[in-house]
């Protein structure tokens, strides 16, 4: 029993731990391979030879609908081309998982942040403030919020920068979840001897916030942060698949696959590859940020696998 | 010491414990007997090794435990039997008695529900005689009135009461051995004696052989017949009571039983009479508790606190002790009354944030458990800056040189400056947290049991450091404890707190030697002491001071 309590909680251990989780490592792997892709999209289509805003009407048929096997797969383009336009797909894949990454690295920087803030300050102060914040919470929570995106991504004015506007608008949305776990974490936090010891040394509330809770705070934040970029991407998937997220041409995989439904029957391939790299990237991001969270938190931290 | 009427018999136990691909060894070759009707203690520090022996037996240990060696309950292998064996064993030829009754027993059912389950899991009988059979166990580890008891969920039981309805249920198949793990560590002085005597009693009418873990030499004083010490999974020394406290064969022995805290020094020169640094007039504190009902911590206590003496503050868990230390400190808010710390009125200046900092300044608190005072997210050097940083103007090399010396007056090797708390020893952590409160060279010093979470060895020197550096420094100490012989060995005054009133306040040797008020005295007889004959003889008187009403 008092042997098996001195666990080493040390850092070697907990790399050894992610090390060992197989899916873990795969989807750091893939997070990892998307995010060279994402830096190198332009690189990668000039290897190609293409880029995805130039129009190859002639590589399609009269119909509009590409020529040849796959949605047009060839040498020249390596995805096939979109129907009606003829543009690459491998470039508008590749250029896509800029967008993606992008938007759902900010929006969730954004949602990190505000909700860091709000749930530390909630816990650590406790009172009205946080009586407040809890119900403007649960007020968020049952939001339709998609609905209320739509309808700031149409009214929202011509000069905003449409992709500052998708990242505002998700980010601004995804906050209340982690600022509740954050909150739950000061609370707990705050009660802990070496906070209360601070305090009886004369410390003030921003110090103690600052330098004793917050780096404690360290591991949840890297875990739910990471838990939530997939939501994120999704998101904005999902605005650009209705019409309302990042504008064209820029090349978004949700406005992709939104166009692709049109033509699911005649070119399936035009769905197929926006949608995979969707999924990938999503789950990939999923199992990055279970692994760490078996990994970083204590309460998992014990379970034999 | 293994002979033909053992009854559970350990040859040549071995445990490890795979921790992160590593074989870490927690016991390493323990063999002993334990005798029908006798009492064997199994005594050693934490990291010995003993609490691993006992869940082997009962083939508790987890998943990453790997078991070799023997455990004989009679004639049957407990190593490697299979689950079937071993389900019949624990409960039922086994017992159990864990350290904290409270997570010992299922909050969502009455204590009568859980034992009627233990008895019904080995003797499935009729509700009524289940029923029957709870009433006399209930009756037969002394509780009064059963019924209620039967009928009570755990939370409405005191720590006192649950231990024994964990007992009733230890014992309800009649168990040939009886497996006690720290069975009173969790409880205040005058329960544990309650506790122990209750063990006594049913060995005698049951006959049960029971096997004792605990570290605490006292216990052992009080109930064992054997002992064996255990150091770093071996056994180091095993004897009979009696003759392993009077003549103890090994060192490590020697230094466990004279780590004991006790009277050693002669008494101090007793400070010049001055005024007051710490003032408690009539001090009165409320914990507003649930649905708005106010809980009276403190009640109209008064006590004053002169510059460089040592004064203990003495009580059971609920007396208020640790809540007055943290008033001091301004942690609590006052509820009626004056509390002065060098002139400044606490009470008045919550709120005023600059002049509580002043306060602050100028006193230094040693919190209980090492572990989680200390930020686990800052090196050793930067728990001890931390009071620099808010207080002083010392910056870059000065502070690291005052952090250095501050190090040094703990005895901290210089290695350690840049470690993590997890990567030290609790009472190396200890030591931190020392050089923390007196960072400031501080003129009161709040010490809140600051080695209850310590083995008992490195409470003795954790005790010798504190003393030694009073002497130096000369600060005013406020030694908050619930055990009397730690505060007997430091305090110049002792005040006893019972309930949250003063009961009885004077010179250390007043109190302890001819304590005026019945509080004291059962509380002094309840604190057992290592030593075997004289534990006998305080268990008499105790039993005649609790006779007379």
């Amino acid at each position: 029993m008092t042997a098996a309590a001195s666990l080493p909680a040390g850092r070697r251990a907990r790399w050894r731990r992610i090390a060992g989780d197989r899916w873990a490592v795969t989807g750091a792997a893939v997070v990892v391979g998307l995010l060279v892709i994402a830096a190198a999209a332009p690189l990668l289509s000039a290897v190609e030879g293409q880029d995805p805003y130039t129009y190859h009407l002639d590589a399609l048929d009269d119909s509009g609908v590409p020529r040849g096997f796959g949605g047009g797969i060839s040498a020249r383009h390596w995805f096939g081309v979109e129907p009606l336009t003829g543009r690459d797909l491998f470039a508008i894949v590749v250029h896509g998982a800029r967008t993606s990454i992008l938007v759902g690295v900010a929006a969730t920087a954004l949602s990190v942040l505000l909700g860091v803030l709000v749930g530390m300050t909630a816990g650590f102060f406790g009172g009205w403030y946080d009586r407040i914040t809890g119900r403007a919470i649960d007020v968020l929570f049952g939001f339709p919020t998609l609905i209320l995106m739509i309808a700031l991504g149409a009214i929202a004015p011509a000069a905003l920068p449409k992709p500052a506007l998708v990242v505002g608008v998700i980010g601004l949305f995804g906050w209340p979840g982690i600022a509740r776990v954050v909150r739950g974490q000061t609370l707990a936090l705050r009660g802990r001897t070496f906070v209360v010891a601070s305090v009886s040394l004369g410390a003030g509330p921003l110090h103690v916030l600052v330098r004793q809770i917050l780096p404690n705070l360290g591991a949840t934040i890297i875990v739910y942060a990471t838990m939530l970029i997939p939501g994120m991407i999704g998101a904005e998937a999902a605005l650009s698949f209705l019409g309302v997220g990042v504008p064209p041409p820029t090349p978004a995989w949700g406005r992709s696959i939104g166009d692709a439904i049109a033509w699911v029957q005649t070119d399936p391939m035009f769905l197929v590859f926006p949608g995979a790299a969707l999924f990938l990237t999503t789950l990939a991001f999923n199992l990055l940020g279970d692994g760490l969270r078996d990994a970083l938190d204590p309460r998992t931290a014990g379970v034999a696998r | 010491m293994t002979g033909d009427d053992d009854l559970l018999t350990v040859t040549d136990l071995r445990i490890s414990f795979d921790v992160d691909g590593r074989a870490v060894e927690a016991v390493r070759g323990v063999t002993f007997g334990l005798r029908r009707g006798r009492v064997l203690a199994l005594v050693g520090e934490s990291g010995s090794g003993k609490s691993a022996t006992a869940l082997a037996a009962l083939g508790l240990l987890p998943a990453t435990a790997t078991v070799a060696g023997s455990i004989r309950l009679g004639d049957q292998e407990l190593v490697g039997a299979d689950r079937r064996l071993l389900r019949t064993v624990r409960g039922g030829r086994i017992g159990t008695v864990f350290q904290e009754p409270m997570s010992a027993l299922n909050p969502m059912f009455t204590v009568g529900d859980q034992i009627a389950e233990a008895v019904a899991a080995h003797r499935p009988a009729g509700r009524d005689a289940l029923r029957r059979r709870v009433r006399d166990l209930l009756e037969l580890v002394g509780l009064p009135d059963p019924e209620r008891i039967a009928r009570a969920y755990p939370h409405e039981l005191s720590g006192g009461q649950l231990q024994r309805a964990v007992i009733a249920m230890a014992v309800s198949c009649d168990p040939e051995v009886l497996i006690a793990d720290e069975p009173t560590t969790a409880l205040d002085v005058t329960v544990q004696a309650g506790i122990l005597d209750l063990l006594r009693e049913l060995r005698a009418k049951l006959g049960t052989a029971i096997l004792l873990i605990t570290h605490d030499m006292g216990v052992v004083a009080d109930l064992a017949d054997d002992v064996v010490v255990l150091r770093d999974g071996r056994v180091v020394e095993q004897a009979p009571a009696e003759q392993l406290f009077a003549r103890p064969g090994e060192d490590y022995t020697r230094l466990l039983l004279s780590s004991v805290p006790g009277r050693t020094s002669s008494p101090r020169a007793v400070p010049a009479a001055g005024p007051p640094l710490v003032r408690l007039d009539h001090v009165t504190i409320d914990y507003r508790g649930r649905q708005g009902r106010r809980v009276r911590a403190v009640d109209g206590v008064s006590l004053d606190l002169r510059a460089g003496e040592i004064v203990g503050l003495v009580g059971e868990s609920g007396s208020g002790k640790s809540t007055l230390g943290r008033a001091i400190a301004g942690l609590v808010p006052v509820t009626g009354g004056a509390l002065e710390v060098a002139g400044t009125d606490v009470a008045a200046a919550r709120g005023h944030a600059r002049r509580l900092r002043a306060v602050r300044a100028r006193l230094g608190i040693v919190f209980q458990d090492p572990a989680s005072s200390l930020n686990p997210r800052r090196s050793i050097a930067g728990c001890v800056a931390e009071p620099l940083l808010l207080h002083s103007h010392l910056r870059g090399a000065a502070l690291d040189s005052r952090v250095d010396d501050l190090l040094d007056a703990v005895q901290l090797s210089p290695s350690l400056h840049e470690r993590y708390p997890h990567e030290l020893s609790g009472g190396q952590r200890q030591r931190v947290a020392i050089a923390r409160a007196i960072a400031l060279d501080p003129a009161l010093l709040i010490a809140d049991e600051p080695t209850s979470a310590l083995d008992v060895s490195v409470q003795a020197r954790i005790l010798e450091l504190l003393a030694g550096l009073q002497r130096d420094l000369g600060f005013a100490c406020l030694f908050v404890s619930h055990d009397l012989a730690v505060i007997e060995q430091l305090a110049d005054r002792i005040a006893v707190l019972h309930e949250g009133r003063l009961v009885e306040e004077g010179p250390a040797d007043a109190v302890l030697g001819s304590p005026r008020e019945a509080y004291t005295r059962r509380l002094l007889a309840a604190a057992p002491v290592a030593d075997p004959a004289e534990q006998r003889r305080r268990r008499e008187a105790r039993a005649a001071l609790t006779a007379i009403p």
